[in-house]
């Protein structure tokens, strides 16, 4: 039990009439790279939303290390150590690069900072600025943003954009972090540097990653194991090459 | 640790420009004054733009830093006059000393009026927008009508400070130390963790939160906070003017305060200070110049004082010029004149050179029939590459 990060127990939500994920079955463990794959629109995202707190789901629960997370609000889930990106960025892209690290930092113990003593610039306030803005260049460096971190969000190319969100979802130091299409909008150079900074992650922090992705390559050369969902149910789950070559999943993807 | 320090401090000249250049202008003010070149109405002048400034650099955190809107800062402001000189008037006697009662009044002023901003903000900060704006204007015209209609402050008559008014040379100079401190306070928490937590939600409030970002604290704490500086301004105000008249109070002055922050420019102090002092200059001016038949034009002339400045303020011609006359930028200049500028880094090369490989590889394995008499056309892809 201990072993296990993340379990999902019947998860489910619809929206009206409209079942969007039914009946989700899901147990990650310790420093796993697990996928969730399937055609557009089979639920994948909103699966994220629900573990993330953005959408309350409507049956079943999930826990995080063995505590039930269901209907906690986002900031909370995120407190307990699951972080996530999005599938259309979403940095604070007014802000340079180092900047939106730092927000990833905020909730952080280790720097705590009362608005009071960072108004009247107390020592404290130096002490925990200056950690801060040293973990974040750390992160920086291991996403290879480091050059850039004094750079407008905006003004950064897609692909490093995309590095910047998994950065700053690993500056909340979370126990498993979720990638929605890290991939997307990458080219296969980069593609090949994010899986080696994934597991460069997954070794470093000992972190347990549930991504989402199209790129098959991509997600069976990164995943032990994945889910393949189609229309909010499982069509195949397990050991990535044999859900893959599942006759189901491959009607699912190519139709007929 | 003290290195660390003393290399922020250094990077961030530029961000003491707004201390420096309002600590030259006080001092200036009072070699001016001793040497008699300042009348009675240019002193009073210098303390409407010191409540004005404390007012809109405020409204700016609310406006410009939490991106929400508030057309309520006025009432708060309502609140604080009547609060803090309600107190002063009662307890100048017991207290003795002026400057000691005007002190405490500020304080208590600024508490009570946050105690408000609190209270409306717990249920109006869970709507956005433009039904946040009306309940912040609803909450300006009630607390208005409410102080006109308690009859501990005077009831339509206005609250009479005279007892309390502080001397015109003693008040300018009060209202330009307090401007130094609100803005120490606002400036450090802008530029703190706190800070960047208040510009993300701005930014982008799904992603805020999926950082842990407690949203509803934040705006609750910021409104509170620009409430009390608010009330802070009101009290500065009723210290000034005898008697205190909720007409003043009315939501007109809410918009002048937040047409101060827009003209400013949302979420930049230095611009709030300097719209705050022109603006006010500006009403002061024509209230003065235009007196009888003519007092009519007033309300006409700022308006198109107004629309003119809005047109040139966005002027794209104008923008390069304006840079040039940037205080920050001069000081940039002068102090980091050694640094070079940065290099814009984009691997937007990297990206033509691997597709273009691709494409190449594409046309060299084409094979062209000639006998078909088919010319090679790329097709779509290959277009939009090259």
């Amino acid at each position: 039990m201990s072993d296990v990060v993340l379990k999902i127990e019947n998860l489910g939500i619809s929206f009206g009439g409209l079942k969007a994920v039914s009946d989700l079955n899901l147990e990650i463990k310790k420093k796993q790279l697990y996928g969730l794959v399937g055609p557009n629109g089979a639920g994948k995202t909103t699966v994220f939303n629900m573990i993330t707190g953005v959408y309350q789901p409507t049956t079943g629960a999930f826990y995080l290390d063995g505590e039930n997370l269901t209907g906690k609000s986002q900031e909370a889930i995120n407190h307990k150590g699951i972080a996530r990106t999005f599938q259309n960025i979403r940095l604070f892209s007014n802000m340079s690069v180092i900047r939106n690290v730092l927000v990833g930092l905020h909730h952080n113990k280790e720097f705590k900072c009362n608005p009071f003593s960072s108004m009247f610039r107390l020592p404290s306030f130096f002490k925990s600025e200056a950690k801060m803005r040293k973990r974040a260049k750390e992160i920086l460096r291991i996403v290879g943003l480091e050059e850039d971190r004094n750079h407008l969000a905006c003004n950064l190319p897609y692909g490093k954009q995309r590095k910047l969100e998994i950065a700053r979802a690993l500056a909340t130091s979370p126990k498993l972090l979720l990638l929605d299409e890290p991939a997307a909008g990458m080219n296969p150079h980069e593609t090949a540097e994010l899986m080696d900074i994934i597991r460069f992650i997954r070794d470093e922090f000992d972190m347990t990653i549930l991504l989402i992705e199209h790129d098959m390559k991509f997600v069976s050369g990164l995943c032990d194991e994945i889910t393949v969902l189609s229309f909010g149910t499982v069509l195949a789950q397990g050991d990535t090459k044999t859900a893959l070559n599942d006759p189901e999943v491959i009607r699912a993807y190519i139709g007929g | 640790m003290e290195k660390i320090q003393k290399k922020s401090h250094s990077f961030r000249i530029g961000n003491y420009i707004n201390y420096i250049v309002i600590t030259i202008a006080l001092i200036s003010f009072i070699i001016l004054d001793n040497a008699g070149f300042l009348g009675r109405s240019d002193l009073n002048l210098l303390s409407r733009i010191g409540y004005s400034i404390v007012l809109a650099v405020s409204l700016n955190l609310v406006v410009g830093f939490l991106g929400e809107l508030s057309l309520g800062h006025a009432g708060f402001m309502c609140v604080g006059a009547y609060i803090g000189c309600y107190f002063a008037n009662s307890f100048h006697e017991i207290i003795g000393n002026q400057i000691i009662t005007f002190v405490i009044s500020l304080i208590l002023g600024g508490l009570v009026s946050a105690v408000f901003g609190f209270i409306i903000g717990l249920p109006a900060l869970r709507l956005k927008g433009d039904y946040l704006a009306i309940v912040t204007l609803a909450f300006g015209e009630i607390v208005r009508n409410l102080f006109k209609n308690l009859p501990y402050f005077g009831k339509a008559m206005g609250m009479q400070t005279d007892a309390i008014a502080l001397e015109r040379d003693t008040m300018y100079i009060s209202s330009f130390i307090i401007i130094l401190v609100v803005l120490f306070l606002i400036q450090n928490l802008i530029k703190s963790k706190h800070g960047r937590a208040i510009t993300a939600i701005r930014d982008n409030e799904i992603a805020a939160k999926a950082m842990g970002i407690n949203i509803t604290y934040y705006k609750l704490f910021v409104f509170t906070f620009a409430a009390f500086f608010a009330g802070v301004a009101g009290v500065m105000y009723g210290h000034q003017i005898s008697p205190i008249t909720q007409e003043t109070f009315s939501y007109n002055y809410s918009i002048e305060i937040l047409v101060m922050v827009v003209l400013g420019g949302m979420g930049s102090i230095t611009g709030s200070i300097v719209a705050a002092t022109v603006i006010t200059y500006i009403n002061f001016v024509l209230q003065n110049e235009l007196s009888g038949e003519l007092a009519a034009l007033k309300l006409l002339i700022y308006a198109i004082i107004l629309i003119i400045v809005v047109i040139f303020n966005n002027a794209p011609k104008l923008k390069p010029i304006k840079e040039k006359c940037n205080i920050k930028y001069l000081f940039a200049r002068i102090f980091n004149h050694h640094k070079k500028p940065e290099k814009i880094n984009d691997d937007a090369a990297e990206w033509n050179r691997i597709e273009s490989k691709i494409n190449m590889d594409a046309i060299l394995s084409m094979e062209i029939d000639v006998k078909s008499n088919t010319a090679f056309t790329p097709d779509k892809s290959e277009k939009g590459d090259k």
